[in-house]
């Protein structure tokens, strides 16, 4: 991969926190070298060593399965040490803890961490007591950006480009740290976004984000190139977000005849994990053709082997300072 | 103004300062004569030509000499007496209320005792109790308010919470008025605001964090501006922090109704976005608003819809502002820059330099009938000289209190306090 014209030292920021800010040139760059890392993970027996000697810990303060497996994959393949430090959530409920727990991991020096919390803007808090680079996994509702990035990558290489696509996210986006990155990278990157959901489910103003808000699911999916379909908690019905499962299947659940709405090549895509018959039947999920949820896994490993290995070259930029 | 023998103690004359008396309409050159605790004499051109040959003499340089700063609500807990006394004086504060959720909860005689008490013998700030309007500040049973009155309580309060019930809120307003005592209120609806971490509105959404609604305070005023005319009681709104909030008063005022309401700093010279990337300080109750709020705040003190400006000020350790931006504590500091933010009203044009005093001097004194907030014979010599002009910056290494929780943190002010005497004694000099 040598003649790649790939420089990670013009990615400006010493952190990955979220989409917000990045330019588009910043993303691209992201996209354009974990693309090359699609092929690179899909032939076996490669083992990459960019990342020798370098220590990657994912901290994660809420249980997840895959987007821990995909970094330490993304690590691994990479040929970094990847340590998961499970943190109980029970014993974990105050800040002190979780600065306490950064600076204890801190003085073990690694080189990057991996964090995910159940709290707003925590892992900016974390990244401002520790000297290695931080990659958010997910905060409470606010940014999950290198899961923003794999959907791009996966519409970008389905569909060519991003600019001037029209995509919709439907669901649960008031609680959703997905919804918010998918926004900004989308819209920093040219595509139009829509928002379908009942107005409970909606943020107060969230059409200032630059998107079109839309309550009906049929005349939102219109002419759409891009479906994403959110993860729907069902606790939610019992704070009073929606009466119940039954009936929001009725109206945002996406079935083959809300979908004929959209274009007739739209991609489906979904974060995971799914409800198979909450926010999206099973068999338009699992829809060879048009569903690229597999995909999106897939390219998860690539985008975090591109967001490691950028953030860890600027490591050594800060050191040589 | 004559001599007055019966003060004993060291004259002390306050000599060429432009002094302000928001009472009294005073804006003159002139001077102060006190002796011992006392203020003996005052007015405009005393001392010009001669000085009483036993005073010491204080050259006040033609700076703002006026009645101390009266602060009518403040927190106490989290720090002791000497930091917040210390904190008080440095901001030209002379006499403050407290609020009751402190640890004793302010629900018993003895403890408003304890806390004037205590005060006294820190010789700093004078400090007023709040009593509690409920039990435990739980909302449920009234607090013993003619006892709590009478060991020395200012006024009823509940502090950052609003009586939920609107029945006990009646009662409350009604039972207080038999002791000519005012309820002040803190209006936001808890089951709209549980759970929120700032405003309601396109900032929370892009952070990411619950929000709290305008509409929750409006409700809880429009109720209580029902419950004060079925009762007749008194009542008062704690920092109002909205439009629709300024106007329900104004309104209500126009309708005859006894109401009366007071801000905060923070709500006139910061909108949400002080927020910013989750800064914590930030985090308030009510919650920092959105422009179009704060620029209502300033019209409401401007046209007299809001009566008063108190600090707010809630020391809060960096245990408990050090967290996710929803798991921190709110409250900010406000005594040290009290003044000096209210001086803002003044530089940007929106008050006259007495108008802006009477808020934090002369109005929260009448409003809990203090004997301060103005200049007097006979009253006690808590006065405060300040330079209008002079700017500095609101660093946390300037602050007196223990805590640093300044939601001003970095902002560059203009006017700064320069001596606070208090009884006669100079406690703070910069």
């Amino acid at each position: 991969m040598n003649e790649m014209p790939f420089d990670p030292s013009q990615f400006p920021l010493p952190h990955l926190l979220g989409i917000e800010g990045l330019s588009p040139v910043d993303i691209s760059l992201l996209l354009d070298r974990a693309d090359e890392y699609v092929g690179v993970n899909r032939t076996r027996g490669q083992m990459l060593d960019t990342l020798a000697a370098r220590t990657v810990m994912n901290l994660f303060f809420e249980a997840s399965t895959r987007t821990r497996t995909s970094f330490e994959l993304a690590g691994k393949r990479l040929g970094a040490e990847v340590i998961n430090m499970s943190v109980s959530t029970s014993s974990i409920k105050k800040g002190e803890t979780l600065i306490d727990t950064a600076m204890t991991l801190n003085a073990m020096h690694p080189d990057v961490l991996v964090v995910r919390h159940g709290s707003s803007g925590a892992v900016k808090l974390l990244s401002e007591k520790v000297n290695c680079a931080v990659i958010n996994a997910g905060d409470g509702s606010h940014e999950h950006p290198t899961q923003a990035l794999l959907d791009a990558l996966t519409i970008r290489r389905r569909k060519g480009r991003l600019d001037g696509l029209q995509v919709a996210i439907c669901g649960d986006i008031r609680h959703s740290r997905v919804a918010r990155s998918n926004i900004h990278l989308l819209n920093t990157m040219g595509a139009r976004v829509r928002l379908i959901a009942p107005k409970t489910l909606l943020p107060a103003e969230v059409e200032r984000l630059g998107v079109e808000v839309f309550h009906d699911m049929k005349a939102g999916l219109k002419d759409c190139d891009i479906v994403m379909m959110l993860r729907l908690q069902t606790e939610r019905m019992a704070s009073g977000f929606f009466p119940s499962v039954r009936e929001y299947y009725h109206f945002y659940g996406l079935d083959y005849a809300k979908l004929e709405a959209a274009k007739p090549d739209a991609l489906i895509m979904h974060p995971g994990p799914m409800n198979r018959g909450v926010e999206i039947a099973s068999d338009v999920a699992d829809d060879i053709g048009r569903s690229a949820i597999r995909e999106q896994v897939e390219m998860g490993v690539a985008v975090r082997m591109a967001c490691l290995e950028v953030l860890c070259s600027n490591l050594d930029r800060e050191d040589a300072r | 103004m004559s001599q007055d023998r019966l003060h004993p103690g060291i004259k002390i004359a306050y000599v060429n300062a432009r002094l302000l008396d928001p009472a009294t309409g005073l804006d003159a050159l002139g001077g102060v004569l006190t002796e011992g605790e006392t203020i003996i004499e005052f007015g405009a051109g005393l001392f010009r030509d001669s000085v009483p040959e036993d005073a010491k003499v204080i050259d006040c340089q033609g700076k703002c000499l006026c009645p101390g700063v009266v602060d009518m609500r403040m927190h106490m807990s989290g720090e002791n007496v000497n930091t917040t006394g210390a904190a008080a004086v440095a901001g030209g504060v002379t006499t403050a209320v407290c609020l009751p959720g402190i640890k004793p909860v302010i629900d018993d005689p003895s403890v408003v005792e304890f806390i004037a008490r205590t005060a006294r013998k820190a010789g700093l700030v004078k400090v007023y109790p709040y009593g509690a309007i409920t039990k435990g500040l739980e909302g449920n049973e009234l607090a013993e308010m003619g006892m709590l009155a009478r060991s020395g309580a200012v006024a009823f309060t509940d502090g950052l919470r609003s009586v939920a019930n609107a029945r006990t809120m009646a009662q409350a307003l009604s039972y207080a008025a038999t002791f000519g005592l005012m309820i002040v209120e803190h209006a936001e609806e808890p089951s709209l605001s549980e759970g929120g971490a700032m405003n309601e509105g396109e900032t929370a959404t892009r952070l990411g964090l619950p929000g709290i609604p305008r509409e929750a305070e409006a409700i809880i005023i429009e109720r209580d501006l029902n419950l004060a005319k079925m009762t007749g009681g008194r009542l008062h709104f704690a920092h109002v922090s909205t439009a629709q909030s300024v106007e329900l008063i104004r309104r209500a005022k126009d309708a005859g109704i006894t109401v009366t309401c007071d801000t905060a700093p923070p709500y006139f010279a910061l909108n949400e976005t002080a927020v910013g990337d989750y800064r914590t300080f930030a985090k308030l109750s009510p919650p920092l608003r959105c422009e179009a709020d704060r620029e209502a705040i300033v019209q409401g003190l401007r046209d007299g819809a809001i009566d008063a400006i108190a600090s707010d000020h809630s020391p809060k350790s960096e245990d408990l502002k050090r967290l996710p931006f929803a798991d921190a504590a709110t409250g900010g500091l406000g005594l040290e820059t009290l003044l000096a933010v209210t001086l803002e009203l003044v530089h940007n044009g929106h008050l006259g330099l007495l108008e802006a005093l009477g808020l934090i001097t002369q109005h929260p004194a009448e409003l809990l009938g203090l004997p301060a907030g103005r200049l007097k014979v006979g009253a006690a010599a808590d006065l405060v000289l300040f330079d209008l002009d002079v700017g500095w910056q609101v660093k946390e290494e300037l602050l007196h209190s223990k805590a640093k929780n300044t939601p001003f943190d970095g902002r560059p002010l203009q006017g700064r306090v320069l001596r606070t005497v208090i009884d006669g004694r100079t406690v703070f000099e910069l």
